[in-house]
């Protein structure tokens, strides 16, 4: 796959990758603005100021922007994330040029109206009843983990917003993030699929070239200290029928450590990868001490699309009834195997090649493709990261495995714990 | 120069066909590849017919332990070897069973294809549902469904199929914990022995091929499979009878679960190309009545979904939303009128239009990549469908008018056909619906 890259005078950074072999195509606009931006006070604003980009803007009245993709045989949504906010669509390619046109207006300024806001906050109050307050396990771990795991605001805070922060919230409030956040020299606009790059580069002009120039704010540095000694907390979900918990580690930086960073990519599957795996061997066929049993990287499980500071997690869900301390001691110990006796015959590879099988699975899709150059330009300034991933995980050694698994201890380790409604009460 | 005015479409792409072959194999498999090269990988899909004409709660939970057992282990194999061989090549599968079919689902890289054949031969020739893993599936299962209880939209889900399908098989879906803990490593063997034919499955392979050279891989690896075609035939889903309100109780929710179903008709009626450009403009996708409506009007609602969904005994249109509790009543009233609506005047020629561009535009997006052909593939041949039914569809969509929406939404949305449940508080939303309309209070299952 070749990747173009150019930049806009106005700061506007811009990927091309051509593949005619389907008339669909992928566009992604990034900003480098997530969760972790909002203010205090503000809690869930990133995610709610996505919602406010789809309400219209300089030529486009409120549903229209829906109504020319999905009208043009496209599909559409945006996502918030820790560190970026995305949006896109995919589309047949006849009409290319009709996205560029929606999303370069929306990136010039969206219709923030007190009408649009209140709206939109409903809707997103809805989102967070359904997603996480009208079900079990609702924000486990994801929302639940920060505030354990961190200290600092930006990485603690809960990234869908309490309803008294959303109500709270102003048009002068979104006016000043989108001034502050959504700025050309912030952003990166992504094409993947049946284009002439020579033909899209003017379009992307065409539409984008008079967006006013503005820089990106100042990266935040957001690290903050590793844990010493071990914590725990416990919520009681009145929904949930089975205890679960979840443990996480702090992991080097994914951009400027990644080559530190891979081993525990590797390690999650080693640990957690289906039948052959580790903690399943033991915890879910062997013990029966576990329901299921799931580990990754990042809190959202997203490896390479997050900053630092941020953690593996390994998680379980248990049979009705059981405690957490045991099999909290049986992961400990899988990871100590990991590190004293390090891996079997085969088993680095295997787990290589299922990762891979994994990422070129996603790549299969113009609009993921567009979405992962998006946010590696934005967040590493280099769109084609996405072809080095094969080949540094292809060096990841047994050795680097292994210390990672020897980093994995309690002293350093952050527990959730999720506490049944009746075990809450025994 | 700031371009304002949104720019023309070029003309539409044509929906053209990858290139594939079929073979039927004497042991009555039939054989579909279809190559596209776009990654070095594959797709593969399994269908096995896998229905009971009887309404069976006891097959319904052998048939989701078999799901889970099936890659469980052979007489050559464990579970764990088996997970590692596949991993191997890149590679995994799963099993699982739904109201019609046993779909066996995997992926991998393209060079493995032949070792995730062999080990997928193995499994359906000599798969022994070892004892142990029988025991932890079963326990597993029970608590899956103990998750799956505690979860409203769940609950909501099994009061509409039993409100709609009555004593039809498809009224149960989902295991009971009771009949899944009683299911024996017998009890698979001889599901196995009865129902994993080759005749009437179809095997769907999808990816970095040669099509040719792959029906004769899967004719050696795979020819030595060998049983009696399953002989049960599903009853036609009974006619939808409309009715009070079905208001199923859950104290305590904070949301209501909003379910509606309406008739259908399959895939290869006349009337199913203008059903489906019916229910898209009525609630179909985002810029649709009903969204626009519920969602951005007046923000009841995060996410409403409609679709037609086909089951080889019947189709129905199926309804879901979650509102919050002080619009429950509301949020019903305002999708009847919806439907309403569609059933008594017809649409705008521009609301037929965009709502024509987004199916055309959506069944090209659909083929684009090797996973969406493998699920098309495979769910169309269900039906004795292939790939170039969608040239067929496609020309029956560019053909419907908006006077045939009318007579779709006459047919099959006008709301005094629609079966309703809503699981809720009854405590809070009951009076509400009441002002509709008869109401029928039902208790929920596990409380």
């Amino acid at each position: 796959v070749t990747v173009e890259r150019f930049t806009l005078p106005n700061g506007l950074r811009v990927v091309l990758a051509p593949d005619r072999s389907a008339p669909v195509v992928g566009v992604a606009v990034v900003y480098g603005v997530g969760m972790r931006s909002e203010p205090e006070g503000r809690t869930g604003f990133a995610h709610l100021f996505e919602h406010l980009m789809f309400q219209g803007s300089a030529n486009l009245e409120k549903l229209a922007h829906f109504r020319y993709v999905q009208g043009a045989g496209g599909s559409l949504n945006g996502s918030t994330h820790f560190d970026y906010t995305d949006y896109y669509e995919v589309l047949p390619s006849n009409a290319l040029e009709r996205a560029l046109f929606l999303e370069a207006d929306r990136m010039r300024g969206p219709r923030l109206t007190e009408e649009n806001l209140r709206n939109q906050v409903d809707v997103v109050k809805e989102e967070i009843r359904v997603n996480v307050l009208n079900r079990p396990y609702g924000g486990f771990p994801w929302l639940k983990l920060g505030p354990v795991m961190f200290s600092r605001f930006p990485n603690a805070h809960d990234g869908y917003g309490s309803f008294g922060d959303l109500e709270a919230a102003t048009v002068d409030d979104a006016v000043d993030f989108f001034e502050r956040y959504y700025a050309a020299g912030n952003a990166v606009v992504s094409l993947a699929g049946d284009f002439d790059p020579a033909v899209a580069a003017k379009l992307v002009e065409r539409h984008f070239g008079d967006v006013a120039t503005r820089p990106a704010p100042a990266e935040v540095d957001l690290d903050e200290p590793d844990l010493e000694g071990g914590r725990h907390s416990s919520y009681v979900d009145s929904f949930a029928p089975l205890p679960a918990f979840a443990a996480a580690w702090r992991i080097p930086d994914p951009i400027t450590d990644v080559r530190a960073y891979l081993p525990y990519v590797v390690l999650a599957e080693v640990l957690t990868d289906g039948d052959a795996s580790r903690l399943v061997q033991r915890m879910v066929l062997k013990d029966r001490s576990a329901t299921s049993v799931a580990g990754y990287v990042s809190l959202l499980g997203d490896p390479f699309d997050v900053l630092g500071p941020t953690a593996m997690l390994l998680q379980a869900h248990l049979p009705p009834g059981s405690g957490v301390e045991a099999p909290i001691a049986v992961v400990a110990e899988e990871c100590a195997k990991v590190a004293e006796d390090g891996l079997v015959a085969g088993e680095l590879e295997r787990i290589v090649a299922r990762i891979n099988t994994h990422l070129l699975r996603e790549d299969d899709t113009v609009l993921q493709r567009a979405r992962h150059h998006a946010v590696f330009e934005r967040q590493r300034g280099d769109a084609a990261f996405a072809a080095q991933i094969p080949v540094l995980l292809g060096e990841v050694t047994e050795a680097e495995v292994r210390s990672a698994a020897a980093r994995l201890v309690p002293d350093r380790r952050a527990v959730i714990e999720v506490v049944t409604q009746e075990g809450g009460a025994a | 120069m700031t371009v304002t005015a949104v720019p023309a479409l070029e003309a539409n792409r044509e929906l053209v066909l990858p290139p594939g072959q079929e073979r039927t194999l004497d042991n009555g498999l039939t054989v579909i590849a279809i190559e596209r090269r776009s990654v070095p990988l594959v797709e593969l899909r399994l269908g096995v017919p896998f229905a009971r004409a009887q309404l069976d709660p006891v097959y319904v939970g052998q048939a989701a332990v078999f799901g889970q057992t099936l890659f469980a282990g052979t007489e050559s194999m464990s579970i764990s070897e088996i997970a590692a061989a596949l991993q191997a090549v890149g590679g995994g599968m799963s099993a699982g069973v739904d109201a019609d079919r046993l779909v066996c689902s995997g992926n991998g890289l393209a060079s493995g294809l032949g070792r995730m054949l062999e080990i997928l031969a193995d499994v359906l020739t000599g798969a022994v549902f070892p004892d142990p893993e029988v025991e932890t599936e079963r326990g597993r299962l029970a608590d899956f469904i103990k998750v799956a209880q505690s979860r409203p939209t769940h609950l909501a889900g099994v009061a509409l199929l039993k409100r709609l399908f009555g004593t039809h098989p498809y009224a149960l879906q989902t295991a009971e914990i009771g009949d899944v803990q009683a299911v024996t490593r017998d009890d698979l063997l001889m599901l196995k022995s009865r129902q994993v034919s080759p005749v009437g499955a179809n095997l769907v392979i999808v990816g970095d091929i040669d099509a040719g050279e792959v029906l004769d891989l899967v004719e050696a690896k795979l020819g030595a499979w060998t049983g009696e075609p399953a002989s049960e035939t599903l009853p036609p889903t009974p006619p939808l009878t409309p009715g009070p309100i079905v208001l199923a109780h859950r104290a305590g929710v904070v949301q209501s679960s909003l379910r509606l179903a309406l008739p259908a008709v399959p895939r290869t009626d006349p009337a199913h190309a203008s059903l489906q450009l019916a229910n898209l403009i009525f609630g179909g996708y985002f810029s649709s009545r009903w969204v626009e409506n519920i969602r951005e009007a007046k923000g009841y609602t995060y996410s409403p979904r409609s679709a037609v969904e086909h089951s080889l005994a019947g189709s129905h249109v199926l309804l879901s939303a979650e509102v919050a509790n002080a619009v429950t009543a509301p949020a019903l009233l305002e999708t009847w009128y919806e439907l309403g609506r569609l059933a008594m005047m017809a649409p705008t020629v521009e609301e037929l239009e965009q709502a024509r561009q987004f199916l055309l535009g959506s069944l090209l997006l659909g083929i684009a990549t090797q996973a969406g052909l493998a699920g098309m593939a495979s769910n169309y041949a269900a039906y004795g469908l292939r790939l170039d039914f969608l040239t067929q569809y496609t020309a029956q969509l560019a053909a419907v008018t908006v006077d045939d929406v009318l007579a779709a939404g006459a047919s099959f949305l006008a709301p005094a056909k629609a079966i309703t449940v809503v699981l809720g508080d009854a405590d809070i939303v009951g009076d509400g619906l009441a002002a509709l309309g008869p109401v029928e209070r039902v208790a929920t299952g596990e409380q």
